[in-house]
This record gives C-alpha cells, sequence and structure tokens, in this order.
C-alpha cells in the first residue's frame, strides 16, 4: 500500500484548513416536490404498510415508499440505494429516526415499480434486502447501538439480536393490524447511547457481576478519584494493596453495593466487568415518547435477565413475541403497550403475560423507588 | 473463501429482516475483487476481521474492544472514536478501528451524488463499513486506523464541504424531525432551527468544554417522532396556542367511514365501524371536545395539545396557526443518576429565526451548568441536584404552575431571605427580654 495524501500537509496542519462548516443546509438534497411544498402539506394517508401519500395545499402530491435497513451498513448497500434514488427519485433518499430508508416519488404507477423493485432485493444469504413497511400501528425498524461490533462497554450484541427480534416480528413490520404503533428499540448496555428507555419495548444489556480489579494497572491506566466519583451507589473507594511485594494505589468494591452499570470500568479500564455468563438482557416495557392521549413516560422493567444465547437469542426473541401477541390480543385501538398496562394494572399484565414477577423488578434505586409501591389497598387479587 | 470460519454470524444470514452480516460480507467480496483498483489505504480485509472478531465475541459472549484511546484531528476534541481491539494478532485488518461521525444534514435528506462522493472516501481510507446512522444522528464512519484521520478530515471538508460531527463532552450533533418538509403536524421549521443552531455553536459542538454530553432536539408537534423529549438536554417540541382549525364536512366523512381514520393506519384489522365518540371524544385527556351528532366542538382553553383528535383525523383536523414550541429542558438515559424525562421550562416561544430568544435560553443554561455541573454530570442531573427553582433563578423564568405535575407535598420549603420581613438577622437579646432561657 502506498500512502495517498488527500493534499494534507502534516508539517502544515493549518494550511489552508477548513474548520467548522458544520452539516450541509437541510433543504440542499429536498426532491423538487418537497422543496416546493415546503410548509404547505395538507394532509397524509398511509395508503398500504410502508406506503405513505402525502397531499400539499398546491394539490401535488409525494408518494414515500418506506423501507427497512441494517444500521449496520456497507457502502456496497450504500451504492445499491443510490443505484435505486437514481432510477426511481432522481437521485433523492432520506433516513428516518429510526433506521428505516426513504424513497420519493411524484406519480402512483412510479411507487408501484418502486415498491416491488424494493420487496424484490436479497442478499446472497437469503434475506430481504429493503423490506417495505414500517408504518402505523405496526412495528417499525429498531434502534440500537453497537454492541459487539464495535464497543468496549456492551453486555450483548446489538445488531445480531435486533436481526433476530426482527426476523420474529417480521409480519408485524409488513402489517399494521397492532393496537397503536410499537416501538422496540435494543441498547446493548445501561449507558443507553441507543436511549431505550421510552420505548413500548426495549431491550438492555446488563451485567450481573462487579468489575474485577487490575491492581498491577489501576494506578497506570486510571485516574482513581475519578473511578470512585463515578460510581452512583458509592460502592468504589480508594485503597492502597499489595502487588508483587509492593504498596500500590488501588480501589475496593464493595460487592454487594454494586448494580453493574460499568461506569467505573467507562473511566477506568482496569476493572473489566464483561463476562460471558453473567451478562445478559433485561426487557423494559411500556415506554413511550409521544404526548398522544397520555404523557410520555419510562419503560418498565418486566423481566429482569436473559442469557446471551448467540447466535439467534431463542429465549429473548420467544418472550418479546409473546409480550407482543398479548398486547395484540387484549389492547384496545390506540392504546399503546404502557398504557395498556396501566389501564389493566400491572398485576394484570404480569397474569395476563405468564411472566413472572420477581423481586428484582420492584425499584431499590434512590428516592423514585418508593414512588412505585403501592400505597394503596387498591390492587386485584 | 472466507478468511475466518464463521459458522455462528452464518445463522444470522437466514430469516427475513435484512442481515447485517450478509452486508459485511457483501462487502469482504467487494473490496477482495476491488473492481475501481483501489490502492486500499487501511487493510483490505478488515470486514473479513471485523467478522472474525465478531464470531469469537458470539462464542465467548464478550466484546473484543477496548477503550477509546486519544486520537482525533487537529483543532477538534471531537468527532473522532478511538477503537482498538484486544485480539490485534489474531485480527490485524481491525487492530486499528476508529470512528469518524460526520454531520448529516437535519433530517437525513440526500442526494445519491453526496452519498457516493462518501463512499469513495470510505472505500479508500476506511473499511467500507458504516452506520446509517449513529443514534444521535451522524452518519457514522466505522473503522479506520489513525493515520487515515486527517486525510479523511481534509477530503470531507475540502472535496465534500462537510464537518465532523460531536463526540465527548461537547454539544452533540443536533437533529430534528423532517418538519415542515413533508408534514402537516410540524408546528415550526424544525430543521432550520436545527440547522441555524448546529452552525452557531460549532465551537461548542467540536471543541469540548462542558462537563459532560449536551444534545439538542428539534420536535415539530408533540406526536416527538425524533423523541427530543427522551433523548436530548434541551428539546424544542413543537405548540399552538389558538384553536385546533376544524373542517366539519371533514369530520363527517370521518364518521360516514368516507376517510380512513387516524389516516389508515389501523387498516390492516377490522376494528368495526370508526365511532367518534368512542375513538376520539372519549379518548382526549382533557376532555375538551364534543360531538352532536352533526358539529364537533372543541374548548380550546382546555385542549392539551396531545395531538389525539389531530392523528385520528388528519384530513378534518389541523394545528392552529400562533405556532411555536416549548421546551423541555434536562432528558438523559440512566447512566449514572437515573434515566430522566425532559421538564418542560419555557411553556411557549416563538420560533422565528435567527432564534435568538430560543438561544438566550440556551446560552443561560449552559452559563450556569458550566459553572455548577460536575464532572460527567448531565444538565438533568444539575437540575436534580440544585432544584429546579435553580433553574428557574438562572433562565431568568418565573415559577407557573404549569412548571410542575402538582406542588410540593411537603413543606421542607427554601425561602429566600428577602422574602422574609426583617430577614434572619435577629436581635437574640431582644428575643431573651421576651423569653426566659
Amino acid at each position: 500500500m502506498a500512502f495517498i495524501s488527500s493534499g494534507y500537509n502534516p508539517e502544515k496542519p493549518m494550511e489552508g484548513r477548513i474548520t467548522d462548516i458544520g452539516p450541509h443546509k437541510y433543504d440542499e438534497y429536498f426532491p423538487p416536490v418537497i422543496k416546493k411544498n415546503f410548509g404547505k402539506w395538507l394532509y397524509h394517508e398511509i395508503l398500504e404498510p410502508g406506503v405513505l401519500l402525502h397531499v400539499a395545499e398546491s394539490g401535488d402530491k409525494v408518494y414515500t415508499v418506506r423501507v427497512g435497513g441494517t444500521r449496520t451498513m456497507s457502502i456496497t448497500n450504500i451504492r445499491e440505494i443510490c443505484d435505486i434514488a437514481d432510477k426511481y427519485c432522481g437521485g433523492y433518499v432520506r433516513w428516518t429516526t429510526r433506521n428505516n430508508i426513504e424513497f420519493m416519488v411524484e406519480d402512483e404507477a412510479t411507487m408501484k415499480a418502486l415498491r416491488d423493485d424494493l420487496n424484490s432485493r436479497k442478499f446472497a444469504g437469503g434475506s430481504y434486502k429493503f423490506p417495505v413497511g414500517g408504518t402505523g400501528a405496526g412495528v417499525s425498524n429498531m434502534v440500537h447501538t453497537q454492541g459487539w461490533v464495535h464497543c468496549h462497554t456492551p453486555a450483548t450484541d446489538a445488531s445480531g439480536p435486533v436481526k433476530c427480534v426482527m426476523d420474529t416480528v417480521f409480519e408485524e413490520f409488513k402489517n399494521m393490524r397492532l393496537p397503536a404503533p410499537v416501538r422496540i428499540a435494543l441498547a446493548c448496555c445501561i449507558n443507553m447511547c441507543g436511549a431505550v428507555h421510552c420505548s413500548d419495548i426495549g431491550l438492555v444489556g446488563i451485567h450481573r457481576k462487579p468489575p474485577m480489579i487490575d491492581h498491577q494497572w489501576a494506578d497506570k491506566l486510571c485516574e482513581i478519584p475519578l473511578a470512585v466519583a463515578a460510581c452512583p451507589t458509592a460502592a468504589v473507594r480508594p485503597t492502597k494493596v499489595e502487588y508483587n511485594g509492593e504498596k500500590v494505589n488501588s480501589v475496593a468494591i464493595k460487592q454487594d453495593r454494586c448494580m453493574y452499570c460499568g461506569n467505573c470500568y467507562t473511566m477506568c479500564p482496569a476493572l473489566p466487568i464483561s463476562d460471558g455468563e453473567g451478562d445478559g438482557i433485561a426487557i423494559m416495557v411500556g415506554g413511550k415518547v409521544s404526548n398522544r392521549i397520555t404523557m410520555p413516560k419510562f419503560s418498565k422493567v418486566v423481566v429482569g435477565y436473559i442469557p446471551n444465547e448467540p447466535p439467534r437469542w431463542p429465549t429473548l426473541t420467544k418472550t418479546v413475541k409473546h409480550i407482543l401477541d398479548v398486547y395484540a390480543a387484549n389492547a384496545n385501538k390506540y392504546e399503546r403497550l404502557g398504557d395498556w398496562a396501566n389501564r389493566i394494572g400491572w398485576e394484570s399484565f404480569f397474569k395476563l403475560t405468564g411472566l413472572k414477577f420477581t423481586h428484582h423488578l420492584i425499584d431499590d434505586f434512590r428516592d423514585p423507588a418508593y414512588y412505585t409501591w403501592r400505597q394503596s389497598t387498591q390492587f386485584k387479587f | 473463501m472466507a478468511k475466518h470460519a464463521t459458522p455462528l454470524l452464518d445463522q444470522l444470514e437466514s430469516g427475513p429482516w435484512p442481515s447485517f452480516v450478509s452486508d459485511i460480507k457483501q462487502e469482504a467480496a467487494n473490496r477482495a475483487a476491488n473492481p475501481k483498483g483501489l490502492d486500499y489505504q487501511i487493510p483490505v480485509d478488515c470486514p473479513e476481521d471485523l467478522l472474525g472478531v465478531l464470531e469469537l465475541s458470539y462464542e465467548e459472549k464478550e466484546t473484543h474492544w477496548k477503550h477509546g484511546g486519544i486520537v482525533g484531528v487537529f483543532g477538534y476534541g471531537g468527532g473522532v472514536i478511538g477503537r482498538y481491539c484486544d485480539q490485534p494478532e489474531k485480527f490485524p485488518g481491525v487492530a486499528h478501528f476508529h470512528t469518524v461521525r460526520v454531520a448529516q444534514p437535519a433530517a437525513k435528506y440526500y442526494h445519491s451524488k453526496f452519498l457516493r462522493d462518501l463512499c469513495d472516501i470510505w472505500d479508500l481510507r476506511g473499511s467500507g463499513l458504516t452506520n446509517m446512522h449513529g443514534s444521535t444522528g451522524d452518519i457514522v464512519l466505522l473503522g479506520t486506523q489513525t493515520p487515515q484521520l486527517e486525510e479523511i478530515f481534509h477530503e470531507l471538508t475540502h472535496k465534500m464541504s462537510v464537518d465532523l460531527g460531536g463526540s465527548g463532552s461537547n454539544l452533540r450533533t443536533p437533529e430534528a424531525c423532517l418538519g415542515q418538509s413533508r408534514c402537516e403536524y410540524a408546528c415550526y421549521n424544525t430543521q432550520d432551527m436545527c440547522y441555524q443552531l448546529t452552525m452557531d455553536y460549532q465551537d461548542e459542538l467540536h471543541r469540548p468544554a462542558f462537563p459532560y454530553k449536551f444534545k439538542f432536539k428539534f420536535d415539530g408537534c408533540p406526536n416527538g417522532c425524533v423523541c427530543a423529549m427522551a433523548r436530548s438536554d434541551f428539546a424544542v417540541v413543537g405548540t399552538w396556542k389558538d384553536d385546533i382549525k376544524i373542517d366539519q364536512d371533514a369530520v363527517k366523512a370521518y364518521v360516514g367511514g368516507e376517510f380512513k381514520p387516524n389516516a389508515g393506519a389501523h387498516s390492516g384489522r377490522d376494528w368495526g365501524k370508526f365511532d367518534i365518540q368512542k375513538e376520539v371524544i372519549d379518548l382526549c385527556p382533557s376532555k375538551c371536545m364534543s360531538w352532536d351528532g352533526s358539529k364537533l366542538s372543541i374548548k380550546t382553553a382546555d385542549c392539551v395539545r396531545c395531538m389525539h383528535c389531530i392523528n385520528t383525523m388528519p384530513r378534518a383536523l389541523h394545528i392552529g396557526d400562533e405556532r411555536g414550541a416549548s421546551i423541555l429542558v434536562g432528558a438523559k438515559a440512566p447512566v449514572v443518576d437515573g434515566a430522566q424525562m425532559g421538564s418542560l421550562l419555557v411553556p411557549f416561544i416563538s420560533c422565528e429565526a435567527p432564534y435568538d430568544d430560543v438561544k438566550e435560553v440556551i446560552e443561560k443554561i449552559w452559563d450556569w451548568w458550566m459553572e455548577e455541573g460536575k464532572n460527567r454530570e448531565r444538565v438533568g442531573e444539575t437540575m436534580k441536584r440544585l432544584s429546579f427553582q435553580k433553574l428557574l433563578e438562572v433562565t431568568d423564568t418565573e415559577a407557573a404552575a404549569y412548571h410542575v405535575r402538582e406542588p410540593r407535598s411537603n413543606p421542607y420549603i427554601f425561602f429566600k431571605e428577602e422574602e422574609v420581613p426583617g430577614g434572619w438577622d435577629r436581635d437574640l437579646a431582644a428575643y431573651r427580654n421576651r423569653h426566659q432561657r
């Protein structure tokens, strides 16, 4: 490999340097119909799963075909998306917040050709490349994090379990037969860079063993006060220990105070926390972000732990599907999963789903915990 | 022939959902074939080594990535995340595998020309693998080596006129819903506010000076498609003050079954005939609506703008004309002190460019948080530690009942000294004259 210079001169880094130019302006890549009718949209309709029609005050129409995509995506895949955009959409394409891809066209015939083309493309391994769906009262694409593909703190993989869950609920991506939208998300540790804490079904990687302490390296790799300050339960304290006959600065961890958040490991690589047997996934349900009917709410933990079972995570997918099915069979129209659980009461949620309620599900983290206990004689046997 | 056997990952190629494993394999094959005859600047087989190290994680159920080192481009403190593999001998192609965050246009509208140019840079100088997109919104280029970072930055800025996104303790890449570009519910130009503020705060975005990360998100209406209230320290959520606009004929068309309720979102199941009383009037959270069989009425003073009626009858009901946004502050995911939702600070703010009134609120919050915030403390946690009253004080906001769900249920009130006649400087001798010890 011969190094190819971009023109950057390391001897003079400031020469011709361009900085702080930000992103491209949002309207630079608007399809013409979007540009023309900006701020003048009148109403929309979901014509079929994955196909939206927006009608402007001018009478102009734009048809949107939405497809699910892998968030971890190759440039070969992106170039194929560009080819499709060039063929049908004048080169324009957009992504949604939930990793869906949207192609927009102005007439129904092109929309149908585009939709059929997208549905026909498959990877060599057999999966769809661009399944059309993800609209209305169904399951949209999952938002997720990096997992074992590219992160240092995960308690599970992300792309893998997402693939397995979406395979399992694929019919709900392709249909609109649920009581309301169901947003599923996965974060591979409780850092939640994927912020799944307000999802209808949030899957979150959890550790279950306190970190190990690498005394040999703690003082060399870490700012010990930062590792101490990082602990939300004050389980970490500074100490001196004997290592190889020498007194070294390190930390001590009060194990029964640790709730395995891994925050200390983030600050100090000498406190590794990952553990093949200990790690797994918790399931949280009933969160939402929309203000529709009820206020936004957090997801609640209903399964404290499911082991990591790569490559297909069968217990996880079965449990998610089961929760989804029980919700679909019992909730009212427009009722989000959390609103349904609130209406029937969480004791009924556990009865209907058959999920086992255990001590792990009772909050014991700080003051908010008390407000989740039942200060009433009103409950269901 | 694949470099590494991946019997576990191979099982993720079946099933209908798009397989990232198939996709990475496709990129591995593309690089091996090298149809463009490129002199790849990082190992040609890095996608294969990525599959290899991932297969190892699938066997052991543990990650093989280490903490990021300090890597980046000159003069910036963010935008690049260092990443190293902890089995570099086995997987040399991904031994160094840094992430580059590239600023996306607000709401992620692209032209293929832009994407192809980006792919060309990443083909030559990176792994050919990306995230479209990262959770915060950036285009994430996944995997390159340190000597390529300045080259990539140079090409992004010189050839594509695009910048890096945020990482670390700085302003993270802001994002907006698609707003007025294709949505009739948008109460303000989310993309423009996002773009303007991103441009105005480039310094805060590239050069970490905050206690921890800070996120802006812009939702056009209370439906919250970009999850501002849950995911951003500073959430701007569109709303309006006047009457919901009603087209009574269109309401009748919904009642008569001519229009599908909720824009057809429920068409996959037979839910029976649309019942406006049951499906709209009775579900209204503030019970501000009535239907007398021919006319829909809404008492605006009681409306909390939840969007349900508008979502359900989008051809009949439209957002009002006196539009703006509410500002909610302090949302974050659980680490460290538990998850928080944004709390309402400003009930209504006009959203006219150049958004000086919005920026004023932001800058007052930053001044306070940069002074008082502890290392790695999100502003929501600072608010919890120092009180909502303090946030009101530093933003010159008068307390009002809409700031709370309910008033406090304890009388442990901190009064300001000037609120109490005579202040706190008291005369003990005079007290003792009145009261023997």
